[in-house]
């Protein structure tokens, strides 16, 4: 088992080195696009706590990454503040307002379940976009926010590739820190709310702080991944806190596989690579998209990280569709 | 365990260096070949106004076979979905892998505003066709300098329109219009126009954008007006004069362009006619330039040419003009932008140049929608029809560059309805 949950993380480090070492080699718009599926990686890698580890299927996310986009695009704006080494207070201020909303949405959130938490988040989000979208004076309503130039301070974030390595440290911090939380015994009594909530509450454990602090926790991320994304973009728009941002990161999670960690980074990879391509490529674009996630779910109920394990079990003769998961894994 | 993990670094390394490949590969293009980048909206709501857009720029290329005085055109459509984010991300695609001189376009006035500063941030040349956020040139003008608008601003019509209310004896008007940026700004200057000839805007109403239910609305314009201004956009223009008519409200109607624009007038009812509107351009333009231009348009893509098509049709003429001029050189993009500033031509909407801020003077148009024969065609159809001609007008109209330009951009709250009542 440890030989194994080794050789995984060996894995991911190698693929991130790889990401690392490449990225700044390819042509300038492949750096800005691993850029922004770096950042969306973080989105749903702080959406797979919420679904994948604690079996809560939040429809809100947009609502923090806005919360961190708009708070980084208001300071910078009209107080020039983060256009310098201050950048670092804004990524802690953007976390921590996020997280304050989420703890505030939680309070409404997290007595409900399944759909009622769907409907609920949902609701939460469009919320904050309406807030985006009515408040002229501090949001810029329709027109959104524009950026000046990153911020400068020794390191010029304004170049590509500077920004993505500082992106990247993000997001490998975002990874590890996430990994110790799943691993740890507050990890395991979120995925034993998720299993089975009744008897963990009949365990004598506080089901509902413990979900709350999961909330406010993929909140904070949120938070982070919409100071990295305001800046990425340099424009904050009511469209970026819109309902498609929230579920677009719900797909990436359900695409990479929920309760992965890593499968919510790979989904995020493949929707913004194959949206902004294929979009350029084809007018029906959003069909293949659209195919893609209905046979994800229909054949791959794991997502993309499911998929050696299911190759593995269709090479055994023995081994049905439904015992794949309790298969004692096997080194090759 | 290891050659799996070469086998995983492999795959990724194919992947990416693919995408890396793509990006490269068209560095290496023709000297001659002028690269146009084109943002429209080709899926969701806006999709027939960005088809509109594509169609007009097409034909001219299609007229001179993608051929600008010795530069083979490259024209490159992207969808921006009518989004301004998405707008962004088009373009940075656009530069960073397809190389392009230039890029035009973008539909809503949130669009021009988002896209400009990246024109600038990436030193690429930004030819705002269609957006018409007044600001663009004229308070933040010197942040973009390789913006050049060959559209117009969302008020620029709209003051002289002002000064044709009131020579028609109103005095009274009562304004409802879409609540954004574009709305607001369509209502401002027309109310400052207005209310500098003696007129008074007694009272305004913004219905949130998309509305089309106007129930709650109509029952609260105030009877004793004599006039109702109106700027409708997108599915609000179709519904708008039809709930007016079934409430029984007979006064004129006036109105920013877009609220009967071409491309929306062959799906309105006779309950339109007799509404007054404001724009640079009428396809009921009888001039020899635009008939040719209408049946052209007409007869190859089966509809008339709205002001989108004919502002693009309008701006490859332009740039090709700038070209002929470089003989088909990319004179690069701080040049291009003088050049194209200066460019004085006959078009289809008229006669057209740019002021020093780089937005075109050109005639505004005072039409009246008319059910009538024109361009030699039988049937009887709904007409924008030219009632007045104001030529030559720039964005400052006669108020004064610097005069206007020390006042706030026109607003949900300027200028102030100081007649409300």
């Amino acid at each position: 088992m440890t030989m194994d949950n080794r050789r995984k993380i060996l894995m991911v480090v190698a693929a991130l080195l790889a990401v690392l070492v490449i990225t700044p080699f390819s042509g300038s718009y492949v750096i800005v696009l691993v850029t922004h599926a770096l950042i969306f990686g973080i989105l749903a890698m702080s959406l797979d706590i919420l679904l994948g580890y604690t079996g809560l299927p939040s429809l809100g996310q947009a609502a923090y990454l806005g919360m961190g986009a708009y708070l980084t695009a208001v300071l910078a704006t009209r107080y020039q503040f983060g256009l310098d080494w201050t950048f670092w207070v804004v990524v802690v201020l953007g976390i921590l307002i996020a997280a304050a909303t989420a703890a505030f949405f939680g309070l409404f959130a997290i007595r409900a379940t399944g759909v009622y938490f769907l409907m609920i988040t949902l609701a939460l989000g469009m919320c904050v976009w309406g807030l985006a979208y009515r408040w002229n004076s501090l949001t810029g309503g329709d027109n959104g926010i524009v950026l000046p130039p990153r911020p400068e301070f020794g390191i010029e974030l304004a170049d590509d590739v500077t920004y993505f390595y500082l992106v990247f440290g993000f997001f490998a911090v975002s990874l590890a820190t996430l990994y110790l939380l799943v691993r740890s015994p507050f990890g395991h009594s979120l995925v034993g709310i998720r299993e089975n909530e009744l008897r963990m509450r009949i365990l004598g454990y506080n089901t509902w702080l413990h979900k709350y602090i999961a909330f406010i926790i993929a909140g904070g991320y949120g938070g982070l991944a919409g100071v990295l994304w305001a800046q990425a973009h340099g424009l904050v728009s009511p469209e970026d806190v819109i309902l498609a941002t929230s579920v677009d990161a719900l797909l990436m999670v359900v695409l990479g596989g929920p309760g992965t960690l890593v499968g919510g980074a790979i989904g995020a990879g493949i929707v913004v690579f194959l949206r902004e391509y294929l979009s350029t490529l084809v007018p029906w674009w959003q069909y293949v998209l659209g195919g893609v996630y209905v046979l994800t779910i229909l054949y791959l109920p794991g997502g993309l990280m499911g998929l050696p394990e299911r190759i593995r079990g269709s090479r055994m003769p023995a081994a049905v569709a439904g015992e794949v998961k309790s298969l004692p894994s096997v080194s090759h | 365990m290891l050659s799996k993990i070469a086998r995983s670094l492999s795959w990724g390394l194919v992947a990416v260096g693919l995408a890396a490949g793509t990006g490269m590969s068209r560095e290496s293009g023709a000297a001659q070949e002028l690269r146009i980048g084109f943002l429209a909206p080709t899926t969701g709501i806006f999709a027939q106004i960005g088809k509109d857009m594509t169609n007009g720029f097409q034909m001219y290329l299609d007229e001179v076979k993608g051929d600008f005085a010795g530069a083979k055109v490259k024209f490159i459509v992207e969808d921006e979905e009518g989004k301004p984010p998405v707008g962004v991300r088009k373009v940075e695609k656009l530069i960073r892998q397809d190389k392009v001189h230039m890029f035009i376009g973008g539909l809503l006035a949130s669009t021009g505003y988002a896209l400009a500063p990246v024109s600038t941030r990436l030193k690429t040349v930004y030819v705002a066709s269609i957006p018409a956020a007044d600001d663009l040139t004229q308070r933040d003008s010197a942040k973009f300098p390789l913006l050049v608008r060959t559209g117009w601003t969302s008020s620029q019509p709209n003051h002289p329109f002002g000064e044709w209310a009131c020579e028609q004896g109103y005095k009274r008007i009562v304004a409802i219009a879409a609540d954004y940026a574009f709305g607001h700004e369509v209502v401002g200057g027309f109310q400052r126009a207005f209310e500098a000839c003696g007129g008074r805007i007694i009272q305004k109403i913004w219905p949130p954008l998309g509305t089309i239910d106007f129930g709650p609305f109509i029952p609260t314009l105030k009877k004793d007006a004599d006039a109702i201004f109106t700027l409708m956009v997108g599915p609000m223009s179709l519904q708008f004069p039809k709930q007016l008519a079934s409430a029984g409200i007979k006064k004129p109607v006036l109105g920013g362009g877009t609220s009967y624009d071409e491309f929306v007038l062959p799906s309105m009812g006779d309950e339109v006619i007799g509404h007054v509107s404001a724009l640079q351009y009428s396809a009921a333009l009888e001039t020899p330039r635009n008939a040719a231009f209408v049946k052209k348009y007409r007869e190859k893509y089966g509809k008339v040419p709205s002001y989108y098509s004919e502002s693009n049709y309008t701006t490859a003429q332009m740039i090709h003009e700038v070209m002929k001029k470089t003989k088909g050189k990319w004179p690069g993009a701080e040049q291009f932008v003088k050049l194209l500033a200066s460019i004085q031509l006959e078009t289809a909407r008229g006669p057209v140049r740019l002021d020093e801020m780089k937005n075109p003077v050109h005639n505004v148009y005072i039409r009246k929608v008319e059910r009538k024969k024109l361009h030699g065609y039988a049937k009887d159809e709904l007409w924008n029809s030219v009632v007045k001609t104001y030529p030559n007008v720039s964005q400052f109209w006669k108020f004064g560059k610097a005069e206007f330009l020390k006042q706030p951009v026109y607003s949900r709250d300027f200028p102030p309805c100081k007649f409300c009542e």
